[in-house]
């Protein structure tokens, strides 16, 4: 692999109106082939800040701030988990999770379509109560992962907000930390959805009309911050900086990769090359490719690219384009995204 | 595009008509319910160290520096307090917390004045902020902990009685945290970092070290020992169906790297390895207080919490439930009174006060300056003074506002 075909230069970084809080996948952007300006957000403490990017030139084009739910008069505002884009092939969503719930907006932030509340049975609870987790799944389901374990499923409709809760799925015993999609050409009976948790344990679902469970791989006691699924391959991120690839359909390991020397805080996809974003608290972001001959069943992961972000732990890294081209990375207490690419 | 709110799930008020607001972190709620002990146990850890290292250096007679810190380590180590402690429960602003401080650095026959409980304040979240950051694993978190209570045994001055308490309280923390997952350990990192977040206030100690920046973040080294239970970044491991491995590539980073040589102990006593939460003050390497820079010339990097309402019920409830555990003495007849400052001088003291920003401003804390002369006449001047209570600030701030609350109870 030629080393000018893995070579990203720091972009113009953009401004966030606040700083980045430190957790998993604490960055989310809404790219190409979405036709819409690219979107970024980050969650800071109990705000979502939501960016407008301007193709090519890539300079902010304003900004928008979402607030978490306020869980009683005086108290400031319950701290967000998460927040994520669903794309669907009907809509997009912008999804938040926080100790109160899960909030749904239109792509832009402008409109909140559903609420979800969190039960929360006694006060104060004796285990902290969120939701963290998100993902698109299938033709009309947005997936949520809790705190205590179950995972929500809600159907969205085409348009509206008429989302009902279809399914709830009961296989995690420690608290959902990720939730992805297959984003490449999922093998028979691979399955197209993976989740994660706080024990380290996975699940590959089969989603449709009742989720059914493909496979699990089960607790190694290490905690799984960040999951990806492409052909068939779940990628997933842990707290001790390795990264492992498991088959999808039976959850064997396939790979083990020591990464990072920190915890694993971010992972993402680029569907087009298979290429791999991993992001830790060591101030480092690495870009892997992988690849899976279907004949021969091989899996493979390379390592192409190593950026520091120096003093900076880590908590978001996302592809901003489906080729992999171009990524962006959040760390904690810093107030801006900043912005790689390979020109 | 207006679209019509489900019938059946109708949001809450907070979501109608919200407005965009300051982008202020306000953790009135933690992630981690368990996080309130840890916060409050290393933050009072790094208050004693501080409180230690000033008492030597204002030649404070032994006697009484033992009582003093004798006299707090009690109050912070209360059995009822500490049962209240204990209890999950949310965290709440720095403000608040900073009341419970306030107290707990009078809990015997020393005082502090507003500026310089302020810079002891800093100090001490300053200094927790890096320790958290820092720390390998989530886990470790507790090895720091361990670290300030070895420290604080070390402070106590022939008193069984109270090493009793602090040794019950470590049980307790084995108790309530050894059981935790790392994934738990993490959420209350993750609260701890948010309560911290945007605190970018230059400690001259760090700088020195070349652990902090001159624009305030502190230093992550990509050298040295990974966290236990961490490989060294650079081999890739295959495998085929079977679980046999088929292929190892290497990689290269440009950190650098060894394997951990053990662990630290999570017991009741123990070599804990880690360094973090040690006392890093001592008489080479002194507390001191000499402010450098105007701290209105610097850009303010820090956005305190702003909101309008800082202090809710909620918070009063919470402080008024803590302090009802912290059995504050008023100096008895016999003892003497006497005033600690965080500064060189007086006027430093006054100095700090008066230009101390509303907000928590972008500023340097000189943590090393030498003995200066005519040091002693000073101290002398001021031990002589012996007040028996100093006044309160007459300053407006919410914090005190609360603490005239706090007296009504």
């Amino acid at each position: 692999m030629a080393a000018a075909d893995t070579e990203y230069r720091r972009q113009q970084s953009l401004p966030l109106p606040g700083s980045s809080s430190a957790l998993y996948n604490n960055l989310s952007v809404l790219r190409p082939p979405v036709p819409q300006p690219q979107r970024f957000s980050a969650v800071h403490g109990n705000t979502l800040s939501l960016l407008s990017a301007a193709a090519g030139t890539g300079t902010g084009l304003g900004h928008r701030q979402l607030p978490a739910p306020q869980p009683g008069p005086g108290i400031g505002a319950a701290l967000i988990t998460q927040a994520a884009w669903c794309v669907l092939p009907s809509r997009v969503l912008l999804v938040l999770t926080s100790q109160k719930g899960i909030q749904m907006y239109e792509a832009d932030g402008s409109v909140l379509v559903y609420w979800h509340a969190l039960d929360a049975p006694e006060h104060p609870p004796e285990q902290a109560v969120f939701a963290r987790g998100i993902s698109a799944a299938g033709e009309h389901f947005i997936c949520v992962g809790t705190s205590s374990g179950p995972v929500l499923v809600f159907d969205i409709p085409p348009k509206g907000t008429n989302v009902t809760v279809s399914e709830v799925l009961e296989h995690h015993g420690a608290a959902v930390t990720d939730i992805a999609a297959e984003q490449g050409q999922a093998p028979d009976g691979a399955g197209d959805l993976v989740s994660a948790d706080d024990a380290g344990s996975l699940c590959v679902w089969s989603t449709g009309e009742g989720f059914r469970l493909v496979s699990r791989v089960p607790a190694c006691g290490c905690t799984c911050s960040s999951v990806v699924l492409w052909q068939g391959m779940v990628a997933a991120g842990f707290g001790n900086g390795q990264i492992r690839l498991y088959d999808a359909v039976s959850g064997r390991l396939r790979a083990q990769v020591n990464a990072h020397a920190r915890w694993i805080n971010a992972l993402d996809l680029a569907p087009e090359t298979g290429k791999l974003l991993s992001g830790a608290e060591d101030s480092f972001v690495h870009v892997w490719r992988l690849s899976r001959s279907l004949d021969t069943d091989d899996v493979e992961i390379h390592h192409c690219h190593t950026e520091c972000v120096p003093d900076t732990q880590i908590c978001g890294a996302r592809f901003c384009d489906p080729e992999g081209d171009s990524f962006a990375v959040t760390g904690y207490d810093l107030s801006e995204i900043f912005r790689y690419s390979r020109t | 595009m207006k679209g019509p709110l489900p019938a059946k799930t109708a949001p809450p008020d907070w979501l109608l008509g919200y407005q965009a607001t300051a982008a202020a972190v306000v953790p009135a709620v933690a992630m981690s319910v368990r996080t309130l002990p840890l916060l409050f146990l290393n933050l009072g850890g790094e208050m004693l160290y501080i409180l230690d290292q000033r008492l030597r250096a204002q030649s404070i007679p032994g006697e009484k520096a033992r009582k003093v810190m004798n006299d707090i380590i009690t109050t912070m180590f209360n059995k009822k307090f500490m049962e209240e402690l204990f209890k999950p429960q949310e965290l709440y602003s720095k403000k608040a917390l900073r009341t419970v401080y306030d107290r707990l650095a009078h809990a015997s026959i020393m005082r502090l004045n507003q500026a310089s409980m302020d810079k002891l304040y800093d100090l001490m979240t300053m200094a927790f902020k890096y320790q958290v950051l820092l720390c390998p694993r989530p886990r470790d978190i507790l090895l720091v902990t361990f670290n300030h209570l070895d420290a604080i045994k070390d402070f106590i001055y022939d008193s069984p009685g109270i090493m009793n308490q602090v040794d019950e309280t470590f049980r307790r923390l084995i108790d309530t945290y050894n059981c935790l997952s790392d994934g738990e350990f993490q959420l209350i990192r993750q609260t701890l970092l948010i309560f911290f977040q945007d605190m970018h206030i230059r400690v001259s100690i760090f700088l020195k070290d070349k652990v902090q920046n001159s624009n305030g973040r502190f230093v992550l080294p990509t050298s040295g020992p990974v966290p236990w239970g961490t490989e060294v970044p650079g081999l890739i491991r295959m495998f085929n169906h079977d679980g046999d491995e088929v292929k190892r590539t290497e990689f290269t980073t440009p950190g650098n790297y060894v394997t951990p040589q053990r662990e630290g102990s999570f017991g009741l006593y123990g070599d804990r390895v880690l360094k973090l939460g040690t006392n890093m003050y001592s008489i080479s390497r002194p507390v001191e207080t000499h402010m450098s820079g105007s701290s209105k010339n610097l850009a303010s990097h820090a956005k305190e919490n702003t909101v309008p309402n800082p202090l809710a019920k909620e918070e009063l409830n919470f402080l008024a439930r803590l302090l009802g555990g912290l059995e504050i003495k008023n100096p008895s007849g016999s003892d003497t009174g006497f005033r600690l400052n965080l500064f060189t001088t007086d006027e430093e003291e006054e100095h700090a006060a008066l230009t101390r920003p509303e907000e928590l401003s972008y500023k340097v804390i000189n943590i090393e300056a030498t003995q200066e002369p005519g040091r002693r006449e000073e101290l002398s001047c001021i031990l002589g003074q012996l007040e028996a209570e100093e006044p309160r600030p007459e300053s407006s701030g919410k914090g005190e506002e609360l603490l005239a609350l706090m007296d009504a109870l």
